[in-house]
């Protein structure tokens, strides 16, 4: 514990964090960004168990490493306020409403209202929404991330060769990243 | 077995998800209705938009959506768990070498060339996917009214995804 990233005021309780991250979690809606605000404010300005600069050299790691932003964020504050039980009830605590709801609305909702017709009607028109997010997020990445010519012609290969061939999206991943690896070498230190 | 296969996909899914939010989309496609047949591509956009109207984070959502589709609660739970036990096992075990790996010049240069596989992807995936969901002019002209909103301005993808649900209210050949 270096005494000048986290605020040591007392020790945090596991129940504390459980119940911290259950609010996140039931708090935000649309996923990983919309949620990174909601624990800024809760661990930063509410509760000080962080600086503000040490949140975002979190954000910095969770960006890096797989997996859901938000639960990667949990997971390390939960750590660093209780260690390795922290970081377990961090997570579960940012789960808990997702199991929650998702089952309530699949085995109460779902099963009842699914071949309703107004409920179809709905289905219609987020279907298209659906895919129009997905395109979105794909061509925002694009934007903000093909500014070089290796990045942009690397992507256009990679598309071509994962439309005409039927290629798991993770030999996708590892061709792109060792290509990475090559293309980049000795550019910019 | 079943409920083997559903906690090694979502393991999969929660460990080659980078970046957050839709980088999930390809795996889950791959794994839920290319390789095991669990869903077909409309379930999949349904799940996916119920996953993002509900509270959390929606590759949670989504995996305790399709869990309990296949195999009830108990699938429900293994699909969650599956979805967390990358990021649990890397930060709470792997952490030590993790700052290292992160500072790595190799790791930054195979991020780099990571970033443009995923645009791949998940152009691929909303393509495929298209398919599926754009099944005359009313959905097609669905799809980019949203896409076009969407690229013009940062909109919460929640918003859109109402106004895509209102549209179907409106649209829908009753």
């Amino acid at each position: 514990m270096q005494p000048e990233e986290t605020v040591p005021v007392q020790r945090v309780s596991l129940l504390t964090i459980f119940l911290v991250f259950f609010k996140v979690g039931a708090f935000t809606i649309g996923g990983g960004y919309a949620m990174l605000p909601v624990i800024q404010r809760e661990v930063v300005h509410r509760h000080k168990w962080l600086k503000q600069s040490v949140f975002f050299d979190s954000l910095i790691v969770t960006q890096s490493i797989p997996g859901p932003l938000a639960l990667n964020n949990a997971i390390i504050i939960g750590q660093r306020l209780r260690g390795f039980s922290g970081g377990i009830i961090a997570a579960l605590g940012v789960i808990t409403p997702s199991v929650l709801v998702i089952l309530a609305v699949v085995s109460f909702f779902f099963p009842y209202f699914r071949h309703n017709t107004y409920v179809q009607a709905v289905f219609y028109g987020l279907r298209p929404a659906v895919v129009a997010l997905i395109t979105a997020a794909a061509l925002n990445l694009a934007r903000e991330l093909l500014r070089s010519w290796a990045s942009a012609i690397l992507a256009a290969v990679l598309l071509a060769v994962n439309l005409l061939f039927e290629i798991h999206p993770i030999v996708i991943m590892l061709i792109g990243g060792l290509a990475g690896l090559v293309i980049f070498w000795k550019r910019e230190g | 077995m079943l409920l083997l296969s559903l906690y090694w996909a979502f393991i999969k899914i929660g460990l080659f998800t980078f970046g957050g939010g839709y980088a999930m989309i390809p795996l889950m496609e791959a794994e839920m209705i290319n390789r095991y047949g669990w869903l077909t591509a409309a379930e999949f956009l349904d799940i996916v938009a119920v996953a993002e109207m509900t509270p959390g984070p929606v590759a949670v959502n989504a995996a305790t959506f399709i869990g309990y589709r296949l195999a009830g609660v108990p699938g429900s739970l293994l699909a969650t768990l599956g979805v967390i036990t990358p990021s649990l096992v890397i930060l709470l075990l792997l952490g030590r070498f993790l700052m290292a790996f992160i500072q790595d010049q190799r790791s930054e240069r195979f991020f780099k060339g990571l970033r443009p596989a995923m645009i791949a992807l998940i152009l691929t995936a909303a393509f495929t996917l298209g398919q599926a969901a754009l099944i005359n002019l009313t959905t097609i002209l669905i799809f980019a009214g949203l896409l076009i909103l969407s690229l013009l301005r940062k909109v919460n993808p929640l918003y859109l995804i109402c106004l895509g649900a209102l549209l179907g209210l409106i649209l829908y050949p009753y």
